[in-house]
């Protein structure tokens, strides 16, 4: 019997995949129960296959897997799409009422529910609610009590009137009946609940929120898939504290915009997907060479061009790390969780306020459209500092003079961080620039101030390095002969192929690095292993590549670029064909 | 705000590199009249422009200011006054930087109103990369980019901005400078977006639309008792092919700045070192 149950609904975009999906989630969430969630999606409104897959249970989940037990199949394709997770025991719950199925059987081993969504619908009140019927009747497949339905419904569609959400209730509730009474179903799914409270979101969201305990006060951006939900999470919310969201024309505007918010003083953010980091370019040099502090998330997704818009990737890691013309400082941080999302976004800003630099806040699809369950006080708010660096104001400008009394924002001081002051303060009046200036912020092309500004700017990243802890996250054995080394979202999917790799007696020291910049400081890990694999979303290799060139050790790569994220079975299959290729060539070698 | 603030305390130590006799320095300083005319000191006052020699103006005056990036000074200006409200904010721009790369920008800072006020140099020509046409340039204008004339209109951009839903739409000549500062003085006490289009001539690269050609085309509308409100006087003369005008075309009075109607009250600098107190409220939406 698995321990993990994994649930899914599909059927044509339009359908209410998403809701109904949703409604469960939460309804497990708040039964106590983990929740892993992912979208399988297409880049149009209306039609086209998707599909929304949970994976619940008792114990903490992170990743997918390459398993479905319980399927609700609004339409034939969603069988056929799904056909390579469904196994012996599988339940597929479907309506051969429906023209499109009514071909359809169930294939050899797996139990074919056909349960008259839509009759049972119009019983309770209305076709429309034909989703929650198959809903009702998955709970009775897997043994959930249908009450936990109540209070999602009541969340969903509370605002609708309590007549809707008792239609709902009742066809969840016929759904469920129907199973009971028309099948003798003997499956061991059983899905027990606890006394656990636990908070459901994704990565998007966990940024948004993160930005708002962070402090940020101004946003804007330009609506583009996945980064989207940020934008819409801090609309209304950021009001609250007297921010505002602007929905910009275009990147260009959005970022220009975050810019100016920036050196008037408010925390700023904008957030994109690689398309429109694309368009940001043109401006994240300017906002290095001005030293003004910016938080820009890149939501990565396929690419290049347009690529695949509603797919996972991580393809923008050469970009954020050496994108724009010139040599820029900057930091670059990856989130490796859907929780982290929310703790590196906070770090995000104290970063970028702090050195006074860019800071790309780098996610991925996987991370934006899946949802986890947390205990909330994951975010344990007493924990989230706001460092605003080195801010003076009317009192310290005199400090922060020159020999004519001119305020210097751009003094080369030791540690190269300058005096930062905000528009309004009597005495800090200055010019800002993109074109080289000296340490009032005035042009100039004097080679000595040209070389002086340009190591003040390079002098902050190194303080940086000296201050800020860089470590990963760190997970397995710390003394096994292999080292995995990833980034972004797979650190989920990669903890748990750690327990499958287990079950074969594979023990691997991992190491999740959420700071993306040269990274001398894991020579000592590479070099106590004897293989080192490097595992990310993209064909070339990205992060390998600038390991291998600091480390000069050569890794081995596993990497993946099908558009769908890494499962946790399938990453412990890929590991272990690595380990046992490497084995072979030993063999050879000898 | 001091209130003997002097238009030479927003001047900078810094040298102008603009040519002997550019329209940009008559542009420039009846910005810096209309500034401390309406009460603002320089730090109060936040700069912004873009690239040219319509660029180079925050380094001359004295005031918070960032030069930016080719075209989108309009964003960066749009950010400061939503950051802080209380800010005086001028954005500068020039025909190519404002009309050419930062059209799109220009007509959605236009829609949108943010309070500030948009001063564009309009030369009708590419200075500073050395006499190429620019979006305002005449039909046929011989440049080194257009040797045998342009093939391409001009835009007007007032009739841009009208169209856009400006709410204050004036032209001015830099040459004519008291009544050039009052239209930019109007612009600035203006509540939303104040548009003013200054013909600024290039010495150096423009001879058809010189300060002469100005002088004796440009028509005032102080003098033909030209109502600001009437908005389809205000049509008839932006649409007129025939004559150029100086002075407030348009403007409607019941504007209201958009960071207002935002409802932003103050600066959004002072965010204290924690976060704020009902976060886990934020938290507990997720239930």
């Amino acid at each position: 019997m698995p321990e993990d149950l994994n649930w899914a609904i599909g059927g044509e975009a339009g359908d209410g995949i998403d809701s109904t999906g949703k409604i469960f989630a939460q309804a497990l969430s708040r039964a106590g129960r983990h929740v892993f969630t992912s979208k399988d999606f297409a880049s149009r409104i209306r039609g086209g296959y998707t599909a929304y897959k949970i994976r619940t249970s008792v114990d903490r989940v992170e990743s997918v897997v390459d398993r479905l037990d319980i399927l609700i199949a609004l339409t034939q394709r969603t069988v056929d799409e799904n056909m390579d997770e469904l196994h012996e025991g599988s339940v597929i719950i479907y309506d051969g009422e429906r023209t499109m199925m009514s071909d359809f059987e169930a294939p050899e081993g797996m139990i074919g529910l056909d349960v008259p969504l839509k009759g049972l619908a119009e019983e309770a009140g209305g076709a429309i609610v034909r989703n929650i019927v198959a809903l009702g009747a998955a709970c009775e497949v897997g043994d959930f009590p249908i009450e936990n339905l109540d209070e999602a419904l009541q969340k969903r569609f509370g605002d609708k009137g309590s007549s809707i959400v008792d239609t709902n209730k009742k066809a969840a509730r016929l759904g469920a009946e129907y199973v009971r009474e028309e099948y003798d179903l003997d499956t061991d799914y059983n899905m027990e609940t606890t006394d656990e409270d636990y908070v459901l979101l994704n990565g998007d969201e966990a940024i948004g929120m993160g930005a708002l305990a962070a402090g940020c006060r101004f946003y804007a951006g330009y609506p583009i898939t996945p980064a989207t939900d940020v934008m819409q999470y801090l609309v209304g919310r950021i009001d609250r504290y007297g921010g505002k969201v602007v929905q910009a024309e275009d990147e260009l505007s959005a970022i220009n915009m975050a810019l100016g918010a920036a050196r008037a003083g408010a925390r700023s953010m904008t957030a994109t997907s690689g398309p429109g980091i694309d368009l940001m370019s043109e401006t994240f040099g300017l906002i290095a060479q001005t030293e003004t502090p910016l938080v820009i998330c890149d939501v990565m997704r396929s690419g290049p061009s347009t690529g695949m818009p509603t797919k996972q990737e991580q393809g923008d890691l050469n970009m954020t790390l050496y994108g724009g013309h010139g040599e820029i400082p900057r930091f670059v941080i990856a989130p490796t969780t859907v929780s982290e999302c929310f703790w590196k976004t906070v770090e995000a800003f104290n970063m970028a306020e702090k050195y006074q630099t860019p800071v790309y806040l780098v996610s991925d699809l996987a991370l934006a459209v899946s949802e986890q369950t947390f205990s909330p006080d994951t975010f344990d708010m007493s924990e989230v500092e706001i460092d605003r660096g080195n801010v003076v104001d009317a009192g310290g400008i005199e400090d922060n003079t020159n020999d004519q009394g001119q305020f210097t924002p751009h003094a080369a001081t030791e540690d190269g961080i300058s005096p930062r002051t905000f528009p309004g303060v009597e005495g800090g009046a200055h010019m800002t620039t993109g074109l080289e200036h000296d340490e009032l912020g005035r042009r100039t092309e004097d080679t000595e101030v040209r070389v002086e500004q340009v190591e003040k700017r390079e002098r902050k990243v190194q303080t940086a390095r000296e201050r800020e802890d860089w470590s990963p996250r760190e997970f397995g054995d710390p003394d096994a002969d292999t080292l995995v080394v990833s980034w972004g979202s797979n650190e989920g999917a990669i903890r748990e192929a750690m327990d499958f790799l287990e079950e074969d007696d594979i023990s691997i020291r991992f190491l999740s690095t959420p700071y993306i910049f040269p990274r001398a400081d894991l020579n000592e890990a590479f070099e106590q292993a004897d293989d080192v694999i490097v595992v990310e979303c993209n064909a070339t290799g990205q992060w390998a590549d600038v390991l291998e060139h600091d480390t000069l050790q050569r890794v081995k790569r596993i990497n993946k670029y099908t558009g769908v994220r890494f499962k946790a079975d399938e990453l412990a299959q890929r590991i272990k064909e690595e380990l046992g290729q490497a084995a072979a060539e030993e063999v050879e070698a000898e | 705000m001091s209130s003997n603030v002097r238009f030479t305390d927003f001047k900078s130590d810094a040298q102008p590199t603009w040519c002997p006799g550019c329209g940009d320095f008559g542009t420039m300083n009846g910005m810096m009249k209309a500034l401390a005319e309406t009460g603002n000191d320089p730090d109060n006052t936040f700069v912004v422009a873009g690239i040219g020699c319509s660029g180079k103006i925050g380094t001359y005056m004295h005031s918070y200011a960032l030069h930016g990036v080719h075209g989108r000074a309009l964003p960066v200006g749009t950010g400061v006054k939503m950051a802080n409200p209380e800010l005086e904010v001028m954005v500068a721009g020039g025909d190519g930087d404002g009309y050419s790369i930062g059209a799109g920008h220009f007509v959605h800072a236009v829609r949108r109103n943010v309070d500030m006020t948009y001063v564009v140099m309009d030369n009708r020509i590419y200075g500073l990369t050395k006499g190429q046409f620019s979006p305002t340039s005449r039909e046929d204008f011989e440049t080194s980019t257009s040797p045998d004339g342009t093939n391409q209109q001009p835009v007007n951009p007032l009739a841009l901005a009208l169209a856009a839903g400006g709410t204050f739409i004036a032209q001015s000549f830099s040459s004519d400078a008291q009544r050039h500062a009052e239209i930019v003085q109007k612009a600035i006490e203006h509540d939303g977006f104040g548009f003013v289009n200054v013909f600024s001539p290039c010495v150096t690269f423009n001879d058809v639309d010189t300060y002469d050609y100005f002088r004796d085309s440009l028509v005032d509308l102080g003098e033909e008792d030209h109502d600001p409100s009437d908005y389809d006087a205000a049509k008839d003369k932006i649409m007129d092919r025939d004559k150029e005008y100086q002075g407030v075309i348009y403007q409607d009075d019941s504007s209201v700045g958009f960071e207002q109607r935002e409802g932003i009250e103050g600066p959004m600098n002072d965010i204290g070192d924690e976060p704020p107190e009902d976060m886990m409220d934020l938290v507990r939406e997720f239930y």
